[in-house]
């Protein structure tokens, strides 16, 4: 069910708001699976079911001591015993009201708090496993979903699901004993009265829904029209320099004022929604109240009831007021717990792709031998289009293997393919003789590292990124590493050195430096397998020139993988593959393929004189 | 040492420490949520946005007060109706007339309160719109070295949550009006019906405002944490997303977990305590309500026995009681609003205060598409800090129709000489001339629309293709477009997108490599079809067949104009009809390949080195020591 929602959300590479089409069905599945779990904090859940019951039944008293008050001060006139013993009655029904008041205040305390708490304590839990799942799905999962969505999913549907509880199980409970067991007071105390008083309950309740509801469908459509406004702004200040350029600041102000007008068009409707709404309520539950005091006055004056009684009509009618406008926020409520937790349990429910097998073990290192035997490839949601195809090599621990292409070769496909971010469609790819999808990921992962292309940097300090890989790592070693990345003195430079905190919201580094960065962290890390994901292009050559060297100490123990474009980079290595369409096209080492005279050959001349090059290259593309 | 000890290396260890190194997610708070409660610079500034709506907000006060009076009045209907219409003996006429009354209140009641919430609710909205509209507007002509050093993820949060929180106040400032008159109303109506039993029920209120005080610090102390413990969480939970490959390429899923448990749990508490603090009140006001009403009931009810006291009075007390807590809950959470408000208030008039250093000279000249497109620079001295001048005295005259490329180490400040051709700053001294004018006495947008230019960073914004190329020159049609592509050598690529020119572009261009990018931001110049063409060539390693394409495209958009070339690749440079070298902010060679080589100074040095590029030239001047090559 729910992980079927989920995968064809992904599987379309949309986002997660297909969910939103979940039938009622499934919405109905889901708000019992969310009852089930509050079921997990089952003294929590009593108490605030009990709490709010016990607090229920006492605000109903409140009215009816009133009304009885009010009669007390009726029945006897003033003066000798009899007046002694009607104020001793007021006395006793003030103590009872007192206590009655106090209690109730009590109860709701412990009905709110508890129905609170179990609210927290579900959205730990379901924080905790979000998160988890985030960090176990698969690489091709997250191609396939907005990092936007999934970070909506975690903050903003859970808290749709964790109010549940509070804002509609605890509610339905509180509205069935005002309603229900008010009504039944109301209605066996004087029949005729009752229903006056009553007749405002559903056409609020009502209204109140339908409101609600058309509130939340208009909210969402607010939410996305003000996107749009904020996508305008915020392009608009990330690229300032090309409107100042373009001298486009009318156009970017047209585009701010249609954005923003839609967006305010429909701020405007929603206000008339609401207050059109609130006034006819309010306007209904007033002319009720007028009802009750014309008939119950006229029952009252030919002696039918007692101005306690008509007393306890009106109070009782305050008292339900508010709690029966809530009812649509209540239905709301459902609603929106409904779709939220559609959304969570999709993406609770996934399959992770790639994981562990069964029985895997440990991946054991000896020689250090990477095989690749005839590996192809293609993305599942383009199936026709092979991405790799019969790919084979190996190399062995101290050896450089080169992987040279056009962009959309699949080069980069090739490195993902090692600690199994993306699994091979065929073929098996092997360290020294186990298969890598036998053992388990946790060890092939240590042992492969891949330098990615645009590398991500946490929030924290310099030192700290290094060393994201080896928490506890000293500093010794993280300037080692530093500087064979050739970051030190860029480091040093800066003014708080390795505590300077960079990412998101730290300094920015340019596109070599961050490179720099992920390549000090990598090799952190000490892997078997070393992949070099086209990880220095925004270095300069000089720079990268100074890395390689200092490489050389690392790349003794293991096998270097480098992807590139520019030769410079991978000219060197013992192998080099040139792969086009997804196939290996030729191989060998740099002076090899520089004599066959081929596409790498033409590539070469190109990158070296760019001039000369062009006629040579222009050949080669026509003679392919 | 720790080299070999390879285990573990990222789990916790026995004693439960935590990896000192780790951590998930940042903790800085940003922002100061709350100013002062009441600061009339401010209330002055944000008075200027409500004031186009003065008549409305008169309206709805005054709407605010009909309908607090109404409220009033229903109980004293009650009372009137209870004492004269159905006390002993009844009285038929009394009690229509307390229907018809009450008849008429509830109608008052509700137009006056469609009229306040209608007109409340949309002029919060105007207003914040007109407010963030105001400082969009001003941020488009605020120098751009306001901009280059604040970060757009600080500016949004004016736009947004600073804008929003505005809004916030203007809703709740009248409804407080409301509450004030409210219990102040309440006050004088009790007082009015019986003194002394009024005073006597209101001497709770007294207890209610003591209790609150204590209690407002404390709870808000529980509530700042629980929403701080939210953001924190949150940002964690954010930071692994976007970071999700890295943390899965790293192993660092367990460390993280439990890291994240940490925060996970911490939020957990902190909302369990504001929960606590935020409950405990409700015994409180519901006990200060059972002690008001009973009471009324004791002395009430012992002086309607005396007959000192009418039955109705004392019903109305009770429906007075069960009101008055509410605007004082109301008006301390109103206190909240507006010191957040006014820190809010505070941080919108910066934005808006920001001077516009760069304006239109009063008589400033438009500059015409004939103008010639030359372009000289006369004994220029400028720098983002006048003590220290990125470019110091630098003389030159770019002849129309000629291509100069700039050439110089990082640092030497080629950039900044590109920004001031367009005026972005202004000079400390000398003069830069486009077209014989000095850029001070022309018109920015026809300064604009005479220089086109593309950024070594190529910005797309979200929308088709075609609306990219042809960015804000509305009256370019798809044929022009088309054109400025073929010409550029991007069709081919663009036609191969799924929907051609119509596709949809992702967040800038993201479904675009950075060559495909730069090859779209070429036709847009090319559509833009200024004289002047200035050009910041990307340093990033492009691939060597999208190069190719670039290369070819320059030749093309450099035909019959003026262009000057920031330069890194020896191609672009050997194209030049002349090449400047800057150092260290002085030009110190010019002239033309030729030339420059028989000069055999620092161009024939560079070139003789053999690189493909002038970047790839190691110790020119050490990349280190600058943060960012923004300011170049």
């Amino acid at each position: 069910m729910s992980s079927n929602a989920f995968k064809r959300a992904a599987s379309h590479s949309d986002s997660l708001a297909h969910a939103n089409a979940a039938g009622w069905g499934q919405g109905f599945s889901t708000l019992v699976r969310i009852t089930h779990m509050t079921l997990r904090h089952p003294w929590q859940t009593t108490f605030a079911i009990g709490a709010t019951v016990i607090a229920a039944s006492l605000q109903l008293m409140i009215p009816k001591l009133l009304g009885r008050a009010i009669d007390e001060t009726q029945t006897a006139m003033a003066g000798g015993t009899a007046g002694t013993i009607a104020q001793d009655a007021l006395l006793v029904t003030a103590f009872v009201l007192l206590a009655v008041s106090i209690l109730r205040g009590v109860f709701t305390m412990i009905q709110n708090y508890y129905g609170e708490a179990v609210g927290h304590h579900m959205g730990y839990e379901l924080r905790l496993a979000c998160y988890e799942k985030i960090q176990r799905l698969s690489f091709s999962f997250h191609d396939s979903v907005h990092s936007g969505d999934l970070i909506t999913v975690g903050m903003l549907d859970l808290e749709g699901v964790r109010m549940y509880f509070s804002t509609a199980l605890i509610r339905t409970v509180l509205l069935s004993i005002l309603i229900g067991i008010g009504a039944y007071m109301l209605l066996s105390t004087d029949f005729t009265l009752g229903l006056v008083a009553l007749s405002f309950v559903p056409f609020v309740a009502w209204r109140s829904s339908v409101t609600q509801l058309r509130l939340r469908a208009t909210w969402l459509d607010l939410q996305e029209r003000l996107s749009v406004l904020t996508r305008v702004m915020e392009e608009n200040l990330g690229g300032i320099r090309v409107v100042r350029a373009f001298a486009a600041k009318d156009h970017e102000l047209a585009k701010f004022d249609k954005a923003s007008q839609t967006a305010l068009d429909l701020a405007h409707e929603r206000v008339g929604i609401r207050v059109r709404n609130t006034s006819a309520m309010t306007l209904s539950f007033f002319a009720a109240m007028g009802l009750v005091l014309w008939v119950g006055g006229n029952k009252v004056v030919v002696g039918e009831i007692t101005v306690g009684t008509l007393t306890s009509f009106l109070t009782f009618m305050t008292i339900l007021q508010m709690p029966v406008r809530q009812l649509g926020l209540m239905v709301n409520s459902y609603a929106r717990a409904s779709t939220c937790g559609t959304r969570i349990f999709a993406l609770l429910d996934l399959d992770v792709a790639i994981k562990d097998p069964v029985n895997a073990r440990e991946l054991a290192i000896s020689d250090g031998l990477l095989r690749f035997e005839d590996v192809g490839f293609s993305y599942p949601q383009l199936s026709n289009r092979p991405v790799l195809q019969h790919l084979s090599f190996e190399a062995r621990r101290g050896e450089t293997v080169g992987i040279v292409g056009k962009p959309g070769s699949g080069k980069s496909t090739l490195a993902h393919l090692i600690p199994r971010f993306y699994d091979a469609t065929s073929g098996r790819i092997t360290i020294d003789g186990q298969d890598i999808r036998s053992v388990t990921l946790e060890s092939l992962r240590r042992a492969v590292a891949v330098i990615q292309q645009d590398a991500f940097l946490f929030t924290t300090t310099i030192e700290n990124n290094i060393a994201y890989g080896d928490p506890w790592a000293e500093e010794p070693r993280i300037e080692r590493a530093s500087e064979s990345a050739q970051l030190h003195n860029y480091v040093l430079g800066l003014p708080m050195g390795y505590g300077t905190i960079v990412g998101e919201r730290g300094v920015s580094l340019s596109g070599g430096q961050r490179q720099r960065l992920s390549i000090a962290r990598t090799l952190m890390l000490k892997p078997a397998v070393m992949v070099f994901d086209d990880s220095t292009a925004a270095i300069d050559a000089g720079t990268e020139q100074r890395i390689r060297i200092a490489m050389r100490r690392y790349a003794k123990d293991r096998v270097t993988i480098v992807v590139a474009h520019r030769l410079s980079s991978l000219m060197h290595a013992d192998q080099i593959l040139f792969i086009e369409d997804g196939q290996i096209v030729e191989r060998g080492t740099h002076e090899s393929l520089l004599a066959a005279g081929g596409r790498y050959k033409a590539l070469y001349d190109l990158q070296v004189r760019p001039g000369d090059g062009l006629a040579a290259m222009e050949k080669t593309e026509m003679g392919s | 040492m720790s080299d070999e000890n390879e285990t573990e290396r990222n789990d916790v260890r026995d004693d439960g420490r935590r990896p000192p190194r780790a951590v998930v997610g940042s903790h800085r708070i940003e922002e100061e949520m709350f100013g002062k409660v009441f600061d009339g610079n401010i209330v002055r500034r944000i008075w200027a946005f409500v004031a186009p709506y003065k008549m409305q907000m008169l309206i709805a006060v005054g709407a605010v007060l009909t309908f607090t009076a109404t409220q009033l009045m229903i109980p004293l209907i009650i009372r009137y109706a209870i004492d004269h219409g159905i006390a002993p003996g009844g009285n038929h006429a009394a009690l229509a007339y307390a229907i018809v009354a009450f008849a008429l209140a509830i109608l008052v009641n509700f137009v006056a309160s469609y009229i306040q919430e209608t007109v409340v609710g949309r002029v919060a909205e105007d207003v914040l719109f007109d407010i963030r509209r105001a400082m969009f507007s001003h941020l488009q002509r605020v120098s751009l070295s306001f901009m280059d050093k604040t970060e757009v993820g600080r500016l949004m949060s004016r736009l947004q949550g600073d804008v929003n929180s505005m809004q916030e106040f203007l809703e709740t400032s009248v409804l407080s009006v409301g509450d004030i008159t409210l219990l102040f109303g309440i006050v004088f109506v009790m007082l009015y019906l019986d003194f002394r039993l009024g005073l006597l029920t209101l001497a709770v209120l007294p207890i209610l405002f003591v209790v609150r005080i204590f209690w407002l610090p404390r709870a808000r102390i529980a509530f700042m944490a629980a929403h701080e413990t939210n953001s924190v969480t949150n940002g964690a939970l954010a930071e692994t997303i976007h970071g999700v490959r890295a943390v899965k390429s790293m192993g660092r899923q367990r460390v993280n977990f439990m890291l994240y448990n940490d925060k996970a749990h911490a939020n957990l508490m902190t909302h369990l305590r504001a929960a606590k603090y935020a409950q405990v009140m409700v015994p409180i006001v519901d006990s200060l309500t059972g002690v008001a009403m009973a009471l009324v009931i004791v002395v009430g009810g012992a002086r309607v026995l005396n007959q000192a006291l009418d039955v109705g009075v004392m019903v109305a007390f009770l429906f007075y009681i069960q009101r008055f807590f509410d605007p004082i809950r109301s008006l301390t959470l109103q206190y909240s609003v507006m010191q957040r408000a006014m820190a809010s208030g505070q941080r919108l008039t910066e934005v808006l205060d920001v001077p516009i250093s760069i304006t239109d000279a009063p008589d400033a000249h438009v500059l015409t598409p004939d103008t010639d497109g030359s372009v000289e620079f006369r004994n220029v001295v400028f720098g983002y800090n006048p003590k220290h001048p990125v470019l110091k005295n630098v003389s030159f005259k770019v002849n129309p129709g000629e291509t100069v490329a700039l050439v110089g180490p990082t640092g030497s400040g080629k950039s900044s000489a590109m920004a001031l051709i367009h005026r972005f700053y202004d000079v400390q001294q000398g003069q830069v001339l486009v077209g014989g004018h000095d850029v001070r006495n022309l018109t920015q947008d026809s300064l604009g629309q005479q220089i086109a230019m593309v950024l070594q960073e190529p910005f797309l914004f979200t929308g088709t293709v075609f609306e990219n190329i042809r960015y804000h020159k509305d009256s370019a049609l798809l044929d022009d477009v088309i054109e400025a592509a073929k010409a550029v050598g991007a069709h081919e690529f663009i036609m191969n997108l799924a929907e051609g020119y119509q596709t949809e572009l992702g967040e800038r261009g993201g479904n675009l490599s950075l060559g495909q990018r730069q090859l779209i931001s070429f036709a847009r110049a090319l559509v833009a079809d200024a004289k002047i063409l200035v050009l910041d060539e990307a340093t990033a390693n492009i691939d060597s067949y999208t190069e190719m394409l670039i290369q070819k495209a320059l030749v093309k958009l450099l035909e019959n104009r003026t262009g000057l070339v920031i330069a890194h690749r020896l191609a672009t440079i050997r194209e030049a009809d002349r090449i400047i070298v800057l150092q260290n902010g002085q030009m110190i060679e010019m002239g033309d390949h030729d030339a420059l080589m028989e000069n055999g100074k620092l161009y024939a040095q560079l070139y003789n080195l053999n690189y493909s590029s002038f970047d790839d030239i190691p110790a020119v001047e050490p990349e280190w020591g600058q943060a960012k090559d923004s300011g170049t």
